[in-house]
């Protein structure tokens, strides 16, 4: 890594997005009629004007029957039951902990919905309130389930699964939440000797790989004396970088798609990932992989 | 935000490790992206973005009446506004204090002759003087706001026109000035050692430049290095922690070198800049 300090000027920005080959759905933006027949219904996102349905929000519409509403690009999460989120601890109170999992109230974890250690079948007692901060602090990342959406929005999460709990040493990626791609798992052990958590609240959690014989502890111990080896914080600190590099081209994020940039970024070191047309080119050579697969 | 136990030993052993989490070594500092002339009304402006910092600095002119102890120099004040757009921890007047520590850091780091010369803002000795107002605003905070701002303020006064003053009438106690409307016709200021600062944060037993937020969180204190020319014109700490004296030099001499590659990386993009360029941010 060169010592020089990069310092670009504003009109030598560059252009980050990457053609993709795929269609696009036609993006509204706020105040554009999106139609002016007053038989559909107003949904989020929209608001009626002169007669004229116009879009509150920039984003993609979607209808559902006479109900119009607009999905907006950027936003905060709005969960769903059975997702898979990441959050961290804001507060603990009396028999459950606040979560703050980058939607727009913090979300609930019942102490009756996580897993205590020692067996499935426990029960809870007085004793388990007051060992509550033992369990989680302020601070401490979890892995959770959306259980339960509550009619103001907020949620409640559950970890009634040795997959959820407390997370351990490693990094915490923000991204948009409409990056992440839905898929069957979000848990994913890559290959390249690393595994990542992609919250569907945008919230990506990168560590070590898990070895799925240890973890059957219930998820609340964290193993502070461990130093995580050079070539494993070298990847860890790569699929960050790589996320990032995908990010800035708004680019769906999931196994294939970060595994493909993890390979392309290897003509790079991890500080040169900071560079942005390092990121640009990564994003475009993964870009022009997924494409290949596609066709194949 | 807060971080984990877990999180924050992440950090630390990486930083012993000489690998820090986006992959940079101790004294490597991340790209940043400038921009000047970005307020019409203003004298002269500037925008910085480091990573998540975001700041925008304005500079302003006043006629005004220099101090009687020095009636030969102008004045210069800055003003800092941490407003909670930021960051929510700045909310009523959670970020106060930081913003009165930037002020008061940077109106010592300027206020030797050998950094910035404010005689050449003096008009008429002990009678008028013009007084910059360098207003700055935090637009989003992600870490190492010393550095962003002292880059900013630097980059804002170097694109600063003064206005050209073509004669000047006394009459009596009457002082009329007569500023040119030429626009073409203004003076520039000479920042030639305008400070520049490098935060070095004390992170187990190394020191690091350029830190994050979550690099600051895991941080017990840090020392603001603020260098002009090949001098250091002031020196800041920050946090809870004390420093060893022989930590305190070694940061001070690695502070000391970046900043000397800071300001020949400013300079040399600011000698890039070409006028009616329009790029970017508001434009």
């Amino acid at each position: 890594m060169s010592k020089n300090i990069q310092i670009r000027l504003a009109s030598q920005r560059i252009n980050t997005s990457v053609p993709g080959n795929q269609r696009y759905p036609k993006i509204f933006t706020p105040g554009q009629v999106i139609t002016a027949q007053n038989e559909f219904m107003r949904g989020h996102g929209t608001y009626e004007e002169n007669g004229e349905l116009k879009a509150s929000v920039a984003g993609v519409r979607e209808q559902v029957n006479n109900l119009i509403s607009i999905r907006p690009l950027k936003s905060r999460y709005n969960g769903e039951i059975g997702d898979v989120v990441v959050g961290r601890i804001t507060e603990v109170q009396q028999k459950r902990w606040k979560v703050d999992t980058n939607s727009r109230l913090d979300s609930a974890l019942l102490l009756s919905s996580v897993n205590l250690p020692g067996g499935e079948l426990r029960r809870r007692s007085v004793e388990d309130e007051h060992m509550m901060r033992q369990f989680l602090q302020e601070g401490d990342l979890i892995s959770a389930e959306v259980q339960n959406v509550y009619s103001d929005g907020s949620l409640s999460l559950h970890t009634r699964s040795l997959r959820y709990g407390k997370l351990g040493q490693g990094v915490l990626v923000k991204v948009f939440p409409s990056l992440i791609k839905r898929s069957k798992t979000h848990f994913h052990n890559l290959p390249v000797g690393a595994s990542i958590i992609l919250g569907n609240n945008g919230l990506i959690w990168i560590c070590t790989s898990i070895n799925n014989s240890e973890e059957s502890v219930g998820g609340f111990v964290q193993n502070l004396e461990e130093v995580v080896p050079r070539q494993e914080r070298e990847t860890i600190c790569r699929i960050r970088n790589c996320i990032l590099a995908l990010t800035q081209s708004k680019m769906m994020l999931y196994d294939t798609s970060i595994l493909y940039a993890y390979e392309e970024s290897l003509k790079y070191s991890v500080a040169e990932l900071l560079i942005p047309e390092a990121m640009l080119d990564i994003a475009i050579l993964t870009q022009q992989r997924l494409t290949m697969l596609e066709n194949a | 935000m807060a971080l984990c136990d877990a999180e924050k030993t992440f950090v630390l052993h990486g930083v012993q490790d000489n690998f820090r989490i986006d992959g940079r070594e101790l004294d490597d500092y991340r790209p940043m992206e400038l921009e000047t002339d970005v307020v019409s009304h203003a004298f002269g402006s500037a925008r910085l973005r480091l990573a998540n910092t975001d700041v925008l600095v304005a500079v302003k002119i006043e006629l005004d009446v220099p101090f009687p102890e020095s009636p030969q120099n102008g004045k210069i004040e800055f003003f800092v506004d941490c407003s909670a757009n930021a960051t929510p921890e700045f909310e009523g007047r959670g970020g106060e204090d930081l913003a009165i520590a930037i002020s008061n850091t940077l109106t010592t780091a300027y206020s030797s002759s050998l950094a910035f010369d404010s005689r050449k803002l003096c008009l008429l000795n002990g009678k008028k003087c013009w007084k910059l107002y360098v207003d700055i605003l935090i637009l989003e905070c992600g870490g190492n706001l010393f550095d962003a701002v002292s880059i900013a303020v630097k980059a804002a006064l170097w694109n600063t026109r003064i206005p050209f003053v073509k004669n000047v009438n006394i009459d009596g106690n009457n002082i009329d000035l007569d500023v040119s409307d030429d626009l073409c016709l203004c003076e520039r200021l000479d920042i030639e050692n305008a400070p520049v600062m490098v935060t070095v944060c004390k992170i187990g037993d190394k020191c690091i430049v350029d830190p994050n937020a979550a690099e600051e969180h895991c941080s017990m204190g840090s020392v603001v290095v603020a260098v002009s020319g090949t001098k250091i014109s002031t020196i800041y700490q920050t946090g809870t922690g004390s420093l060893h004296p022989a930590t305190l030099t070694e940061s001070l001499q690695l502070g000391f070198r970046v900043a000397i590659r800071l300001n020949e990386a400013l300079s040399k993009v600011l000698s890039r800049i070409r006028p009616d360029e329009e790029a970017g941010f508001l434009k």
